[in-house]
Parts: C-alpha cells; structure tokens; sequence
C-alpha cells in the first residue's frame, strides 16, 4: 500500500473512533430520556435524533457546511471563542460521522435501556442508592451489550460514511481523505482499480474487526456475569 | 420502634383507606388478593406516592400530604423484600448483600454486618455464586440478607414465600423466625396465608377492600379474619418427647397435645394452629376413639358461618378454640354458650414458633 493509502486509513479510524466515543456520552443521555422521560416535544426530539437517518447525506453535510462554517452561526462562535474550527478538517468529517451514525447508536441503547427490568432500579432505590446512583449501578451495567453495539454501530457507520463528509469538509489527502473519499478518488482517474480494489479489501477487513470485537466483548460480559 | 399509617389512596375504582400503627416485632398486613396489602406497603416504602396522608417510622415523618411532605425512597431507610426477590442479575451474591453498604449512613436500624447476616439467613456457601444459578429459596434468602444489610429501621416483606413451593417455605420461615426474634428490626409483612400469618405475626392487621377491617394480637384477631378457613392459634412448649411412638407432647393453656415429633429440643416454644373443621364437639368425654387431642372447655360463643354450619368458640381454661360444627349437630347436642364440652382435634396444623 501506498503512503497516501495507509494516511486514509488511519484517517478514517481517527475520525470513527473520535465520532464514536465523543457521541457516546450524548447518545446514552439521549436514548435514556427518549426510552423514559415523559415531556413535552419528546417525539419532536426523536424526529431530529432520525433526521440524518431519512435525509440525503448530502443535504445533512450542507446543513452542517451552513451552520458549522467558518461564516455559519455555530461554526463562527466556535471559530471566533474557542477556535475550534470544523469546515475542511478532521474534526469537521468526525462531526459529520457522528452525526450521521447518532440515530443508529441511540436506537440500540434505547431499546436496551427499555429492556432494564424497572423493578430492579425500584429494588435498589429501596437500598438507599439515589436516582444517579441506581443509574450507574444498575442501568448502565444492565444495558451494557446494547451500548456496545450501538457503539459498533456508529463507528461502522462512520468507517463508511461518504456523503455528508465530502460535502461538508471536502476530499482534502491527509487532512479529510477518509477511505471512502480515497476509493471514490481511485476511481475516477484510470489505473486506479488495484488500489481501490485494496482499500475495499482493507475496509471490509476493518468492518468484519469491529463486528467480531463487539461479539467478543459481548461475549465476556455474559461470561463475566455468569461466573462472577 | 413505632409506625404510624394514616393514608388516602384512589386507583381506578379501587379506594385505599387505612389507618393503623404497628407495634415492634412482626405486623402481618392479612388479606385476600386484591384488598391492597402490596399498594399499602409501597406507600410505606416511597414506591407509591399517596393521594392523601401521613406516614411517620419512630416519629419521623415520612409524608404528610398536608405539609407537601415526601421523603423519596432512598432516603426513608426502609428495607423491601419484594415477591420475586429482585437481585441484581449482574452482581454476585456477594456485591447483593453489599449493594446497600454503600449508602448505609447514620446509626440505629438493624443490627447488621456480612457475617452475621450471613449466618442468621445459612447462605455463606452462595456468596460467589450468581443469581441466576440460586434456587428460589436461596433467591429470597439473599434478598432478605441484601435488605438488612442496608440497616434498615423497618424491613418490608411483600409475601416473600408466594412464589416458592411448600418444601422451599418450609425452609425459609425460620430464618424469619430468627429474623423476627433476632435482628432487632421490626417487620412489616404481607401475607394472605393463615398459616404464615399464624406462625409469624406478633401483631395482624386485616385489610378488606382497602380498608383495615381490624387490628390486634394474632391470637385475637386470626379466628375472627380467617372466615372461610377458620381456626385458633394456640401458643405451647415442647415438654418432653416420644421417641417409641414419634411423638412429641406440648403443654399449652388448654392442656396437653400430642403431635407427631417435631425437630425441636425440649422446652422449645412452639405455636399450634388448629383449624376450626378439624375440631369435633363432645358433651361426654370420649373413649375409645382414634383421636390423640381431647381438651375440654366450655362454649363461649356461636355464631352462624353460612346456612348449614356454625363456629363455636371455645374457652378452654383462658386459650380460644374454635370449632366448625354443623347447625344440625348444634340443634341436636343442644349446644349453647356456658355449655361444657369436649373438643377432639382430629389434627393439629401446626407451626413452629
């Protein structure tokens, strides 16, 4: 493999994985208020937590171009406060990676947080722990498989995820190239095929690894439990 | 310890209204299903919020509607012993028992730590196992242990043996027994069983359709609420055994009973239960019949139970008797209060105390 195959690899495991484990957090707090809070707007925040799903991801990369540019509302506080900038870095293919793989993440932590038994957080408030508490002990430990793979999820769908990167922070080599961007690239100028055919290789490789991962993981949890 | 209730509950068409306080030791919440035993001790606990009320532990208060008052759950220092035994499937038994060591703070409440809960309740041998692989008993008893360990100031039982077979009751009401007598928290415990009831209660409340229909010592009130199935409850010792026959004999206010040998020493207090249609009348005393139990006492009230039938209570030098006789038999014997007579208990349904 060529230097600038190996740069999109790495590339593009940085981006999921920073996507991945920076949505997470929210991804619990959004699955848990959509699988228990009662509140006004509550399937107006499901509708927007869907959207990237439904949506062309070229229209979800140029809504985040709009917002999260340099001119953008969001982009330009964020620019000119904190100096964080998205538009045409790593960063920016990360928040476009996390944003589209968010639906799937919070899909499965919801369900697995609908199948906590209730009346096991009831037993431990009964046991003195507070609300937060029980979440961290109880919750959180029992919907721990459904975590997991909704983090599995969303980094897949970040290894992948073409569309709204490209629009949103372009096809820059080294800075925004992601995989997918690079075979797409390989593409369209002639005698691209090997290398493509080698990235398509690597990423199915990079697929399959996560998925095994994940069972392995899922698998010593179970056995954990079983034995402890 | 003191708990005072006072409470104003509306589900549905269902109307919860009780008032009551409960001594130390074991308050049995005695009711058929759907009277509002289990709504009543959620309350108590802060699983349910009244719609009106109060509710004070050792002058506490715990809700008091009026005031806008409501202690939550977590901090009431109640235990709760649920049905189904409610372990955490994710913890061993040991991190069970220990769970509510974490937020056990202040003092008082029941005397507790891993070993002597351990030993009181026999499950030493489970603590590295998972509750998945636990019986149903050893499930409950874990429960029970994971409760106190909390130190609670009042242990909540929501029929903890319904879901249990009669061999796996039979094991675990001693360790309540020993519970109830030793770890010095008293036990509010629902139960629809006359026989759990009879065994465990220091003091029962009735509840009928929500509200309480009557409040006492167990010996008082279990032959009045126990209708359909009536019977007395009679306390005794073990004063020596039979080994050649397998008897064991007790002496109890009423007299001397005969029952198949219990594993008790001598001297052991146990509690009979003699249920009202295992009790026969007799105006002579009788010879010559199979039955081991004749005490003699005099009628000390009739009443009718139904059309055909009539419980007759019995003093028997200051212990209750109850015996269910028909109407026919009480017109034949002519029997009537102030009448002695002699009651051949054809068994003795009986529970350890």
């Amino acid at each position: 493999m060529t230097a600038e195959e190996w740069t999109a690899v790495r590339l593009s495991l940085l981006i999921a994985t920073t996507a991945t484990l920076f949505s997470l957090p929210l991804g619990i707090a959004i699955a848990w208020l959509l699988a228990r809070g009662r509140f006004w707007g509550k399937s107006l925040l499901d509708t927007l937590v869907h959207l990237p799903l439904i949506l062309p991801p070229v229209v979800t990369g140029y809504l985040l171009l709009l917002s999260f540019g340099r001119r953008g509302p969001i982009g330009g506080f964020l620019a000119e406060e904190f100096g964080i900038v998205f538009s045409f870095r790593w960063t920016g293919a990360a928040l476009a990676c996390a944003i589209m793989g968010f639906p799937l993440m919070v899909r499965a932590i919801r369900l697995s947080i609908e199948a906590v038994d209730q009346r096991l957080e009831a037993a431990a408030g009964t046991l003195g722990a507070n609300p937060l508490w029980v979440f961290a002990t109880v919750t959180l430990p029992l919907c721990l498989p459904g975590i997991i793979a909704g983090a599995i999820l969303a980094f897949a769908k970040s290894m992948g995820e073409f569309g709204a990167t490209i629009t949103f922070v372009s096809n820059i080599p080294g800075e925004t190239q992601t995989l997918p961007s690079l075979i797409y690239t390989l593409t369209q100028v002639p005698g691209g095929d090997a290398a493509a055919m080698r990235l398509t290789l690597v990423s199915i490789a990079i697929s399959m690894l996560a998925l095994l991962g994940s069972e392995l993981l899922a698998k010593r949890i179970a056995t954990r439990r079983q034995t402890a | 310890m003191s708990l005072d209730v006072d409470v104003d509950h509306r589900r549905g068409s269902f109307h919860l209204e009780a008032r009551f306080t409960a001594a130390p030791g074991l308050t049995a919440l005695f009711g058929r299903s759907g009277s509002g035993k289990t709504s009543l001790v959620n309350i108590v606990g802060g699983l349910i919020r009244p719609d009106r009320g109060r509710i004070a532990v050792d002058g506490q208060v715990l809700v008091d509607t009026e005031r806008g008052l409501f202690v939550p759950a977590h901090r009431r220092r109640i235990g709760y012993v649920f049905q189904d035994s409610r372990l955490f499937p994710h913890l061993s038994v040991r991190r069970n028992l220990l769970y509510g060591r974490w937020f056990a703070r202040g003092g008082g409440g029941a005397k507790a730590d891993l070993g002597t809960v351990v030993d009181l309740l026999g499950i030493g041998h489970l603590l590295e196992r998972h509750p998945d692989s636990l019986s149903g008993g050893e499930k409950q008893r874990v429960a029970i242990g994971r409760a106190l360990l909390a130190k609670p100031r009042l242990l909540l039982m929501d029929e903890p043996l319904a879901s249990l077979d009669e061999a796996r009751r039979a094991e675990i009401l001693p360790y309540i027994e020993r519970l109830r007598d030793e770890a010095g928290v008293p036990i509010l415990y629902v139960s629809h069983s006359v026989a759990e009831v009879a065994r465990l209660a220091t003091t029962v409340v009735v509840l009928a359709d929500g509200k309480v229909s009557a409040v006492g010592p167990v010996q008082d009130i279990l032959p009045l609420a126990d209708a359909t199935d009536g019977g007395a409850v009679l306390d005794a010792t073990v004063s020596c055994h039979d080994e050649a026959f397998q008897l064991s004999i007790l002496q109890s206010l009423a007299g001397e009973l005969q029952v198949p040998r219990l594993p008790v020493p001598v001297g052991a207090p146990v509690r009979a239960y003699i249920r009202a249609r295992d009790v026969m009348l007799s105006l002579q005393p009788p010879t010559d019949i199979s039955a081991l139990n004749v005490l003699a006492g005099t009628i000390a009230g009739i009443s009718p139970a139904g059309s055909a039938q009539a419980d007759i209570r019995l003093d028997c030098n200051g212990a209750t008797l109850m015996a269910r006789v028909t109407a026919k038999s009480v017109d034949r014997l002519g029997l009537a209060a102030g009448r002695p007579v002699y009651a051949v208990v054809k068994s003795v349904s009986f529970e350890r105390g």
